[in-house]
């Protein structure tokens, strides 16, 4: 069956890689962070966390300029079609390194992490390692090199996860994840079977043209759709895969909470977008079209509805913060599939748009929860009681931050809102009623989200210590760009709509 | 002119957030200083308005600007929907007769509010910050002119009125806090449904481009057919124009939809129920008149009878509860209810004198529950109480207080002579000329009767009769037989001190003045309501047809 290739083509073999190695540049550059963060943990001693922090920070940023440089070149499919450069690619690219900066920012100030006593040298190589699985997930062309890079973020994060060794709630959440992806890793590969049973293709441009040209079974296609569905789902924490999310969310560090939250559903999205949009093309509500390509977009319907309602309903009773924004992005996660379920490119532009909004948002409600946890000890609603006061910075910015996150102006997270209702509408009665569901769960959202600042300003502590906590001037400073960033693109937003429409652009013509 | 107006109080915002917060006398300065400076900003806008300008809508084929007034208009927002073309926001802001009205009364009522909100001791930095910002958000509903701006507006109102209730706000304050911020928010998230779904549908006659241009969307010719809301999606149509009329229902309050506003007004510091009354409540009828029924005349025209129903109900029902009010804060709620069911009824007869007695009610009502508010207030600090029956015969010792009070409760009950009795008669003229509203204008009439009734009745048992010195007051007898009364919880003088004095007597002589003689106001706004009732009219759509 296989044949060891001969010297010739293995000469090819190497140059094709050459080639394709100018458009891996950030990727590779984010590899050889990872290798120095492992190295500099080994010769620097246990206390070395703040070190590793700013080297992994300014490696961050360093990689900004490669994906910059990589704005001039065209786009290109490279590695065999494995792999793409593209402005979609690009996008995610800038997304998943501002994700990273950020969660470095965040475990900075965490207490329990500062705490560690193993040190934290794994902690970044492997923050860094899930930077690079997450640019992989977005930019991959191809069945296998979409599930190595999903491998590699989810590895990266069980690890993250646990790294509390001492914590048992760490440990158990770790383990919880590693279960549920295992289990939904499975499914997705054995969903990528099928597709690749059926089209004997593993590139995805190449997969949908044989679907379009051949007949297939249509009930094995809608079994290998439920399948990676079920794959994709679990990462981006959509009901009903969302089952984990909740206990990691709550036992993990509060960094990789965030961290999970933002970048890794972002990966989900951006792979759903890349699978769904090239590999099963689909033309729209049309009826004439055969049935197997409705039932993808229905499938996604269903699982956006039930995650706006049961996310958002369910939240309602939560009492400790984590859990409860846990539950919240399980309803982001249906906002954000509305945007793509409309199968356009205005939709596509605004759930880029929103995962901006939902960045700064969730991230600044994260990162804010750990300042009040490094002060009270608590993630308990209850414990916020009269912290307005003595913390009128995080209280305000916590604020906004959920204003953001409920959908109201002048906060960014409106501007994604109402992009993703503008594009829903006029697209037709099923859609109407998707809206009406995300406007109606919105309200339901307010209730709870508003019970931070009800407990924070509205209540008075039992305890009668109005001394205003000290949170350090770089977390004030941190708290302070993320909610005026939150507010600033709320008002002007254009640059970043635009941009959006740039990334987009990609799929406008597959889709129109 | 108009940013300046409607950013001023952000910008004292900005200032204040500068100042420590032991400064308190500096921070109730800047924002009294911005107050004022947007007083004389509103003066001076009306005295350069012109009123023979309409507004309301553009002339056919016209500039998309109409003839708006002080006009300022730049690109906000684009954003590519492919086949449909760009969607374009505009910062857009403008007058005419019916916004003009509103900035002037948010204008005084934002001095007022200031003033009343002297006294306030908790958290002082906190507190005017959020009031600038909702003065701000106010201002700005009034005067913008792009639905989406008016949407953000709209919505910027809530969280600091939601704050302000809910850290300043009496002992239930958490349930009225989050209970205002729910009502209004489900009215206003299905209107940001039906905004997209009436961009969809509208066309700039003079770019061709989609448009949330309200001045456009006022006319008829500019709606596409076969769109979602075009003139001929008839359902589509009717289901907007409600849901549209629900979130401003909620927002004046209308029965139904009226249970947030005794809670919110209990709860509530005095100057935020004065705001709260005075302007916001104003907004939702304001929104009626300048979104709801001209963008869907004919919705309107079918729907005369039913909003002048619950107009009615809203009349008749708010006075049955005022009547039955123990607390007298509750009781000026409920008569607040009642007197929006007058702008209610006023705007169901949809003719020239309705429509102008509604809005002018919209501006009496203003400056008149404003002065009713601040009233009830000072009887709080005082006693720490409003219940009536606790109350006797305090116009022997506070006869200013008394005085005043008078004055405002006969404005309220519509005396001849007081702003409230003009436009309340113009708002029956109207519905009893209109075949279709006159049942409905006879047993409104009603209204005015247990007006009358619980006016009196409080006034009665609070002010005459025997003094009833027990756990609030105790009466003193002096070595020459003078009798003093004492307040457990007052230490400062008994009658209206120069504070209280400054704010209720301009209200006052407002409420005097315009009741001899409206033209300062009415003059301001027949041309704009003439138009809008031309737009409204039957005569105008089939026109267009």
């Amino acid at each position: 069956m296989f044949e060891m290739p001969s010297g010739a083509e293995i000469q090819s073999i190497i140059s094709i890689l050459k080639g394709g190695a100018g458009y891996f540049v950030p990727e590779i550059y984010l590899s050889a962070l990872f290798m120095v963060l492992i190295i500099l943990d080994l010769v620097t001693g246990r206390k070395n966390g703040r070190f590793l922090a700013m080297v992994t920070i300014a490696g961050l940023v360093g990689s900004l300029f490669y994906i910059f440089k990589q704005q001039a070149m065209p786009d290109t499919e490279f590695f065999f079609g494995m792999y793409a450069l593209d402005r979609f690619g690009i996008f995610f690219k800038y997304f998943f390194v501002a994700s990273g900066i950020l969660a470095v920012l965040t475990t900075m100030i965490d207490t329990p992490l500062k705490k560690q006593e193993s040190g934290m040298g794994e902690y970044y190589a492997l923050l860094v390692a899930m930077v690079i699985g997450m640019m992989m997930m977005a930019s991959s062309t191809d069945l296998l090199m979409m599930f190595l890079a999903m491998e590699l973020v989810s590895l990266s994060a069980y690890a993250m996860t646990g790294y509390l060794k001492r914590e048992i709630r760490s440990s158990e959440a770790a383990l919880k994840y590693l279960v549920y992806g295992a289990v939904s890793s499975g499914m997705l590969l054995y969903g990528f079977s099928l597709l690749y049973g059926m089209t004997a293709q593993t590139n995805l441009t190449r997969m949908a043209m044989v679907l379009t040209m051949h007949q297939y079974d249509p009930l094995v296609m809608i079994i290998a759709v439920v399948l990676i569905m079920a794959g994709l789902g679990y990462k981006m924490g959509a009901v009903p895969f969302h089952f984990w999310s909740p206990d990691v969310y709550e036992g993990a560090p509060t960094p990789v909470t965030a961290y999970l939250s933002v970048g890794s559903k972002a990966a989900g999205f951006a792979m759903l977008m890349r699978f769904f949009f090239v590999a099963v093309p689909h033309h729209g509500m049309d009826m004439n079209v055969s049935p197997l390509q409705i039932d993808w977009l229905s499938i996604l319907m269903l699982v956006s509805a039930a995650s706006m309602i049961y996310g958002n309903v369910v939240a309602i009773w939560q009492k400790n913060v984590k859990r409860l924004l846990a539950y919240s992005s399980i309803a982001h996660a249906g906002y954000l599939l509305l945007g793509i379920i409309t199968m356009d490119q205005l939709g596509t532009q605004s759930v880029l748009v929103y995962l901006c909004a939902y960045l700064l948002m969730n991230y600044g409600a994260f990162y804010v929860t750990i300042l009040i946890a490094n002060h009270t000890g608590s993630e308990t609603i209850e414990d916020y009681k009269g912290l307005g006061k003595r913390m009128p910075l995080v209280g305000a910015a916590f604020t906004v931050f959920l204003i953001s996150l409920v959908g109201l102006p002048p906060a960014f997270g409106f501007i994604g809102k109402w992009m993703i209702f503008t594009a829903l509408l006029g697209k037709g009665d099923l859609f109407m009623w998707l809206a009406l569901i995300g406007i109606l769960t919105s309200v339901i959202s307010l209730y709870y989200y508003m019970l931070i600042p009800l407990n924070m300003y509205l209540r008075e502590s039992e305890r009668q210590d109005e001394s205003e906590i000290d949170t350090g001037l770089g977390a004030k400073l941190v708290t302070a760009v993320l909610m005026i960033l939150t507010l600033l693109f709320g008002i002007f937003p254009q640059s970043l709509i635009n941009y959006a429409k740039y990334s987009s652009a990609l799929f406008g013509a597959l889709l129109n | 002119m108009l940013s300046l107006i409607v950013f001023l109080p952000i910008i004292a915002g900005l200032v204040i957030l500068a100042v420590p917060a032991s400064q308190k006398q500096i921070i109730r300065i800047v924002s009294l200083v911005a107050a004022l400076a947007q007083g004389v900003l509103a003066v001076l806008i009306w005295r350069h308005y012109d009123p023979t300008m309409a507004g309301i809508v553009a002339a056919p084929g016209g500039s998309p600007v109409g003839s708006f007034q002080l006009i300022e208009r730049i690109p906000w927002i684009t954003l590519d929907l492919g086949t449909f073309g760009p969607l374009r926001i505009e910062y857009f802001l403008g007058v005419d007769g019916i916004s003009i009205t509103m900035v002037l009364l948010t204008a005084l009522i934002s001095i007022i509010g200031i003033l009343s909100s002297w006294p306030i001791q908790k958290q002082v930095k906190g507190y005017f910050i959020l009031y600038n910002l909702l003065a701000t958000a106010m201002m700005g509903c009034f005067v913008a002119l792009d639905f989406f701006l008016f949407y953000v507006f709209w919505e910027l109102m809530l969280l600091p009125m939601y704050f302000l209730i809910g850290i300043w706000g009496g002992p239930n304050r958490e349930y009225a806090a989050i209970k205002f911020f729910l009502y209004t928010l489900f009215g206003s998230v299905f209107m940001l449904l039906v905004m997209i779904g009436l961009y969809f549908s509208v066309i700039d006659p003079l770019t061709g481009q989609h448009t949330f241009n309200l001045v456009a969307m006022a006319d008829q010719a500019n709606y596409i057919k076969g769109a979602i809301l075009g003139p001929d999606s008839v359902t589509w149509r009717y289901v907007a124009f409600i849901v549209l009329f629900v979130g401003f229902a909620i927002k004046v309050p209308m029965f139904p939809f009226h249970t947030w506003l005794p809670d919110a007004h209990v709860e509530a510091p005095t100057p935020i129920s004065v705001i709260l009354a005075g302007v916001l409540l104003k907004l939702g009828t304001y929104g009626m008149m300048r979104i709801n029924f001209p963008l869907f005349p004919e919705v309107f025209q079918a729907g005369m009878y039913v909003i002048g129903v619950f107009g009615a109900i809203n009349i008749i029902y708010g006075a049955f509860c005022a009547l039955a009010q123990q607390d007298l804060k509750k009781m000026v709620a409920y008569s607040s209810i009642s007197h929006m069911g007058y702008v209610l009824l006023g705007l169901a007869a949809g003719n020239s004198e309705g429509m102008l007695g509604a809005l002018y009610q919209m501006f009496n009502h203003g400056t008149i529950t404003a002065m009713l508010f601040l009233l009830v207030g000072v009887i709080y600090d005082r006693a720490h109480s409003r219940q009536i029956d606790k109350f006797g015969g305090l116009a022997s010792y506070m006869p200013v207080y008394a005085g005043v009070v008078t004055v405002a409760w006969f404005a309220s009950l519509g005396l001849p002579g007081l702003s409230g009795f003009i436009s309340e008669a113009l708002v029956f003229v109207g519905a009893f000329r209109e075949p279709i509203t006159r049942p409905i204008a006879i047993v409104s009439v009603l209204g005015i009767v247990f007006g009358a009734a619980y006016l009196l009745w409080s006034l009665q048992r609070m002010f005459l009769g025997k003094r009833k010195p027990d756990a609030l007051y105790e009466l003193e007898v002096d070595a020459h037989g003078h009798e003093h009364i004492h307040f457990h919880d007052w230490k400062g003088k008994l009658d209206l001190d120069a504070r209280e004095l400054t704010m209720l007597v301009p209200l006052g002589i407002i409420v005097i003045a315009l009741g001899i003689y409206p033209m300062p106001v009415m003059g301001l706004l027949t041309t704009s309501i003439n138009k809008l009732v031309q737009v409204l009219a039957p005569v105008a759509m089939s026109a267009v047809h």
